[in-house]
């Protein structure tokens, strides 16, 4: 257990030095200039040179990863933005929220939505509900976030009325200045933004189930299930689902993790103010430590997802259980 | 009355290709405490047939049709809820494969256990104390420890064991062993194979020995059926059927048994590959691989026809008995030369 958690704290870092490298690499690649983004329209040459020497962009890309690296370990901040000096790891905090919150909200959709269906079109292959299913998940997989959020933003909060068309709340109460707040209201606004994430993934998901299920049921121990007289019933919930959802926690702690770092199209077609939002905002700004930051975080997430990941199966599956 | 008489079953699958006639006609009776051993190669529709029987083949594919009677019980058609009594309580099964036949997620206790807890009205405490008792009765060594230990903890031998120890745990009738050595290696088969005459002996119970291997044949059984492309071409106790076997296709699977002493010589082998079951070949099935074949063998299907030894043994060939018995007795002489040499 010892070996396997350091092997994963130095894949971790590991990681970390990947990730944030490639990000400075890119950011020093695109033509952008944040001094002058960050001076604002009206700034003179002299004024850009001030901008640029105070965020240390007059040094060479290595000093300031150096420096990025340094604020991190020695004084465990991520910097502040170029654009509105705001502390990143504030701004994270701030944002982190709001993405887990439609994250976390539209997995319990999709899951609760594809394990049920997956499971049925196992059992009845190639029948009515079966074939709707997958026409269902034709259109999910083929669909884009942006025309599901946007056509169902149109449909249901516009034309119906039966939803906000877009906007945040917070799930606790107390913030200063919100407008809406506590968890009705809270799900109340995530509605769509969640069944945008269902459509999405469920039909992945619920083509995995049903693949997973249908090859465990073809187990031979399934079958010296059946012959030990086990019903049909007992033989799917004791023997086959257990099995077949090995696989699907794997691909699901890779999502959750992925997602984490940010649902940029989702958030963004719901007006949410999410990371994936803060990551576009930054992206038009050039601001590198807000995008240095949520990289950050999006590793981290992934790493974590892929340890929890471990952890669940191991009780999951006895035979890659630590001893 | 016999334990289970079968009469002319019938499985056959709806595949994409077509349909793929498994099973045609088989017919054959296990008495009680008795060892039915059924050879054949892959693919001659000896484990379907008895897949069959358990009502085990899936039902959305599979086309069932004949008699298949436990003391005068009918089977075929019976409920589901009937049958899953039946099942691991009257019958029991055993499968080739120990490494894949038990479920990697649950300790063998737990399996065991839910054999006890699904035809018998006890607590899961006295489900457990049987469930070490039927484990040290298949001798697995420690087994009131062993008992929490999950599949892959035992070696392929020792998974049998549990196997057998589940299939047993109920105290059916009858057994189905469907190859139950065949994954295994040599030594173990020899311990698996003592442990179930055993446990037959013991338990007084019938037991249906499903393998290729004509040696474990010779061991266990007191009958054996002969399969080939779904059909039953030779049928006899077991010691006519070494004595004299009447049919070529026998002939050949005893002619292909390893010798300790002819060394380094090939072992004969029956040319071909065993029949396709999509396309059967017309007439009898192993006239494509016969060398006594005859144009009467191309069009038409033998009858079982009993044999000059007795009428309990019963083979399909159109060979005159003059030819046959000739053959054969060339064939021994060489068997028995080589064994000599």
């Amino acid at each position: 257990m010892t070996h396997f958690l350091i092997r994963r704290i130095f894949w971790a870092i590991f990681l970390f030095f990947v990730a944030t490298i490639i990000t400075y690499l890119i950011f020093w690649v695109i033509p952008a200039n944040p001094a002058a983004l960050a001076a604002g329209k009206s700034a003179t040459p002299a004024d850009i040179a001030r901008v640029s020497h105070f965020l240390h962009l007059d040094e060479p890309i290595w000093k300031q990863y150096l420096r990025f690296v340094w604020n991190l370990l020695g004084h465990g901040s991520l910097g502040r933005s170029y654009v509105n000096r705001q502390t990143i790891d504030s701004s994270i905090a701030k944002d982190a929220p709001v993405t887990a919150s439609l994250v976390f909200g539209g997995a319990v959709c999709w899951l609760s939505l594809s394990i049920p269906v997956g499971i049925l079109s196992a059992l009845r292959p190639r029948s009515i509900m079966d074939r709707i299913s997958m026409i269902f998940v034709l259109i999910g997989i083929s669909a884009h976030p942006v025309w599901i959020g946007l056509i169902l933003s149109y449909v249901v909060g516009y034309r119906l009325g039966l939803t906000p068309i877009a906007g945040y709340c917070n799930f606790f109460t107390g913030t200063a200045g919100a407008q809406c707040e506590g968890p009705v209201q809270w799900a109340y606004h995530l509605i769509l933004p969640w069944i945008t994430f269902m459509i999405l993934f469920a039909a992945l998901y619920v083509r995995l189930i049903r693949a997973n299920v249908m090859e465990t049921m073809s187990e031979d121990y399934v079958r010296t299930a059946r012959a030990k007289g086990a019903s049909e019933r007992r033989v799917m919930i004791q023997h086959v689902l257990r099995n077949s959802m090995l696989p699907v926690v794997t691909i699901l702690g890779m999502d959750l993790g992925l997602a984490l770092g940010g649902a940029i199209f989702t958030e963004s077609i719901f007006n949410l103010p999410g990371l994936g939002h803060e990551l576009i905002n930054a992206y038009n700004t050039a601001d590198l430590p807000m995008i240095t930051g949520i990289v950050v975080f999006a590793t981290v997430a992934v790493i974590v997802f892929n340890f929890i990941v471990d952890v669940t199966y191991g009780f999951l599956d006895p035979r890659i259980r630590p001893s | 009355m016999p334990a289970l008489e079968v009469k002319d079953l019938n499985t056959s699958f709806r595949t994409d290709d077509g349909i793929v006639q498994a099973v045609s006609g088989v017919s054959f009776s296990l008495d009680e405490g008795h060892t039915l051993g059924v050879v054949g190669e892959s693919g001659s529709g000896k484990s379907v047939t008895f897949l069959t029987v358990m009502g085990l083949v899936d039902p959305r594919q599979a086309q069932v049709s004949g008699s298949v009677q436990l003391h005068g019980e009918q089977m075929l058609g019976a409920s589901r809820a009937r049958l899953q009594q039946i099942r691991g309580a009257t019958i029991g099964m055993i499968f080739q494969d120990p490494m894949t036949s038990l479920n990697p997620v649950k300790t063998i206790g737990w399996q065991l256990e839910e054999a006890v807890l699904i035809h018998q009205d006890v607590t899961r405490k006295d489900a457990r104390r049987q469930a070490i008792e039927i484990l040290k009765e298949v001798e697995i060594p420690r087994a009131d420890q062993r008992v929490d230990d999950y599949p892959h903890q035992f070696s392929g031998g020792m998974r049998q064991r549990v196997m057998i120890a589940m299939a047993l745990i109920n105290g059916p009738e009858i057994l189905i062993a469907d190859e139950p050595t065949t994954a295994l290696d040599v030594t173990t088969q020899a311990q698996i194979l003592r442990l179930m005459k055993r446990l037959q002996d013991q338990h007084k119970m019938a037991i249906v020995m499903i393998t290729h291997d004509l040696g474990v044949v010779a061991e266990l059984a007191d009958d054996v059926l002969v399969m080939y492309g779904g059909k039953v071409v030779e049928e006899a106790k077991v010691d006519d059927l070494f004595a004299k076997p009447e049919m070529p296709y026998t002939w050949g699977l005893l002619g292909s048994l390893p010798r300790l002493n002819s060394a380094g010589e090939r072992l004969d082998q029956i040319p071909g590959q065993p029949p396709s079951l999509l396309n059967p070949p017309s007439g009898c099935a192993f006239h494509p691989r016969c060398e006594y074949v005859m144009s009467r063998c191309r069009t038409e299907m033998p009858d079982l026809r009993s044999s000059a030894q007795g009428a309990d043994h019963r083979f399909r060939c159109f060979l005159e008995d003059e030819e046959r018995t000739r053959i054969w007795q060339g064939k021994r002489a060489a068997l028995v030369s080589e064994d000599a040499a």
